[in-house]
């Protein structure tokens, strides 16, 4: 699909402007990664979700649901009407993502850390299944603090899990400031690395290198793979780029002209 | 025990958790082993005004539930006053073992202060909306377990922890609340506070179910019916002396929480009365799980309401 990113973003916008609130830094700076995996990577089936031989996606940074709602509309999995009713009454998409509700979601997640052992469950099953599907999750950086993503990490690198591919959203920022100022991770490629999983860095908002590192990483025998993603948080919205204030963010009238502006510049982009 | 009840409540202009920042704040200024703990929170919460006053002794400890846990207790075993703040789930559930054995199995001192009670956790939803937060709480031996009712009872009751050693639990609504006394007012632990008499029937609340129990018993005086209104905050321990008199001189009590019937002040009531004949209808969550949407959605949803506490009374009368 051409210009999925740029469509990925618009729909975020509209479906936040709409409740007037969310998270929207966390969403924004997965948007070219998930472009690359719906777009050019993923096998799946937007008609029959829970097809068995599909590949999977854990969003463990439950609260970017906008992102990956808007991508799984755009892709067909359901109406795109259905994004405008994010956080109301009795909606299929609730701020953190939840798979008994939204068709295309593998996972209920929104306590930090705990997605990536169910991503490596998924691979592990897999495995023993002797297929061939392919497992993908998102981690935020804040959320790697969590001790239990360390617990999956080593057990993922002890039993092999090749078909794993887990990614980092390096964006710098958590909740309450930067992660280096809250508890600094060092260089997370060398980290991963000593911990036998096959580990890189990539410009996460370069879709070329990013299916670049996805193609390498699952021609990778016996390695489950991190690729550390460099991200802007809120990337695409200006003015709450580089705003510690931007992991959830209740909208200003000002705030919501200029939202507006850059759906309209985008959709001139399309 | 000396309370000032408020004529006409009505919602608070002071949010709870700025009484959180300024209380600690000015108790910190006294005692130096106080220490402030967050898990990447402090934005929800709104500390900014403690860390500023005292950034030596306040932690962001970053997103590790547990291992915060561990470190209060660490911070405990040298003499230190950790008070612990994260969203409800994750202060209790999410480190439940840290908590039970690091803290309460190894006679520690630790104030754990759990925001979001209940449906107030609203847009964020299932994973975030403890309905079992007292219900996990109560099951460690020794720990006391409290749900403040507005931010005058938050700001005496953070004192009193301050100066009382062990494992306490305090689960709070982060936003504004109905103030229901007046400032200065000084409650006691273990016992409840009686906020209206009446002899037909008593309601027993926690938290945002009191000011739904004191609609309730106005609605039913006009129909004659009266009806009691009782503050349970300290659901651990619980007035037990109080809940049995309320047996004998009422015909029936109704507990009301914003937490799952199964684990709370319902079941604590219950468990009071063993040996009492008494009839006890629990109004609360029905064993569900939380989901996303508005308070006032969220109220209906799960009968967290007046409306239920009258049907519920009419009915059992
Ligand atoms: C166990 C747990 N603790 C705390 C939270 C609250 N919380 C939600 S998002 C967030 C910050 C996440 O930072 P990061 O992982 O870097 O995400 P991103 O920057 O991509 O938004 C926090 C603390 C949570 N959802 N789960
Ligand atoms: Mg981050």
């Amino acid at each position: 699909m051409e210009n999925l990113d740029k469509k990925i973003r618009i729909e975020i916008i509209k479906m936040l402007v709409k409740r007037g609130f969310g998270h929207i830094g966390g969403s924004m700076s997965v948007v070219e990664l998930l472009a690359v995996l719906y777009g050019e990577v993923m096998n799946v089936d937007p008609k029959n979700p829970n097809w068995e031989e599909r590949d999977y996606l854990v969003l463990s940074k439950g609260h970017a649901g906008p992102a990956l709602y808007s991508t799984l509309a755009l892709k067909g999995f359901f109406d795109k009407e259905m994004l405008m009713t994010l956080n109301e009454p009795h909606t299929n998409l609730p701020s953190h993502c939840d798979r008994q509700k939204t068709p295309g979601i593998d996972m209920t997640t929104g306590s930090l850390g705990q997605g990536l052992s169910a991503a490596v469950g998924i691979a592990q099953a897999i495995k023993l299944q002797g297929k061939n599907n392919r497992v993908f999750t998102i981690v935020g950086d804040g959320e790697l603090q969590e001790g239990q993503c360390f617990e999956a990490l080593q057990y993922a690198a002890h039993h092999e899990l090749d078909n794993l591919v887990v990614f980092v959203d390096e964006n710098k920022l958590q909740l309450d400031g930067y992660t280096k100022d809250i508890c600094k991770q060092g260089d997370l490629v060398t980290k991963f690395n000593t911990f036998d999983l096959h580990t890189v860095r990539c410009d996460g908002h370069d879709m070329k290198a990013i299916k670049e590192s996805i193609n390498n990483a699952l021609v990778t025998p016996h390695k489950p793979s991190v690729i550390v993603l460099d991200t802007i948080k809120a990337k695409g919205v200006a003015f709450l780029e580089n705003d510690l204030g931007n992991h959830h963010v209740r909208f200003t009238d000002e705030q919501i002209i200029l939202l507006n502006e850059i759906v309209k510049e985008l959709e001139s982009e399309l | 025990m000396s309370i000032l009840l408020k004529q006409v409540p009505a919602l608070a202009k002071e949010e709870m958790r700025k009484v959180y920042s300024n209380t600690m704040s000015e108790l910190a200024n006294e005692n130096k082993n106080i220490v402030l703990m967050e898990a990447d929170l402090m934005g929800a919460i709104a500390t900014k005004g403690y860390m500023d006053a005292h950034p030596d002794r306040f932690i962001n400890v970053g997103i590790m539930e547990q291992h915060m846990m561990g470190l209060a207790a660490g911070l405990s075993v040298r003499g230190m006053v950790p008070f612990v703040h994260t969203f409800g789930p994750f202060a209790t559930r999410r480190s439940y073992d840290q908590v039970f054995l690091s803290l309460g199995y190894a006679g520690l001192n630790a104030k754990i202060i759990g925001s979001d009670a209940g449906i107030s956790a609203s847009h964020n939803g299932g994973t975030h909306m403890p309905f079992e937060d007292i219900g996990l709480m109560r099951l460690i031996p020794n720990a006391t377990v409290l749900e403040m009712s507005d931010h005058v009872m938050f700001d005496d009751v953070l004192k009193q922890v301050t100066d009382t050693y062990g494992l306490h639990y305090i689960r709070i609504v982060r936003k504004n609340m109905v103030q229901l006394y007046e400032a200065g007012s000084k409650f006691e632990i273990g016992k409840g506070i009686t906020l209206r008499e009446g002899n037909d029937a008593v309601i027993i609340a926690t938290g945002i179910m009191i000011a739904e129990a004191l609609k309730a018993s106005e609605e039913l005086k006009k129909e004659g019916i009266n009806v009691g209104v009782v503050d349970m905050f300290t659901i651990k321990p619980l007035d037990t002396k109080l809940v049995k008199e309320l047996a004998k001189s009422t015909k029936l009590i109704v507990t009301a929480e914003n937490h799952n019937i199964i684990g709370g002040l319902g079941s604590a009531v219950l468990e009071a009365l063993e040996d009492v004949p008494s009839k006890v209808k629990r109004v609360g969550v029905n064993d569900l799980f939380g989901q996303v949407g508005p308070q006032d959605f969220l109220q209906e949803e799960y009968k967290l309401t007046s409306k239920e506490i009258i049907r519920v009374i009419k009915e059992n009368l």
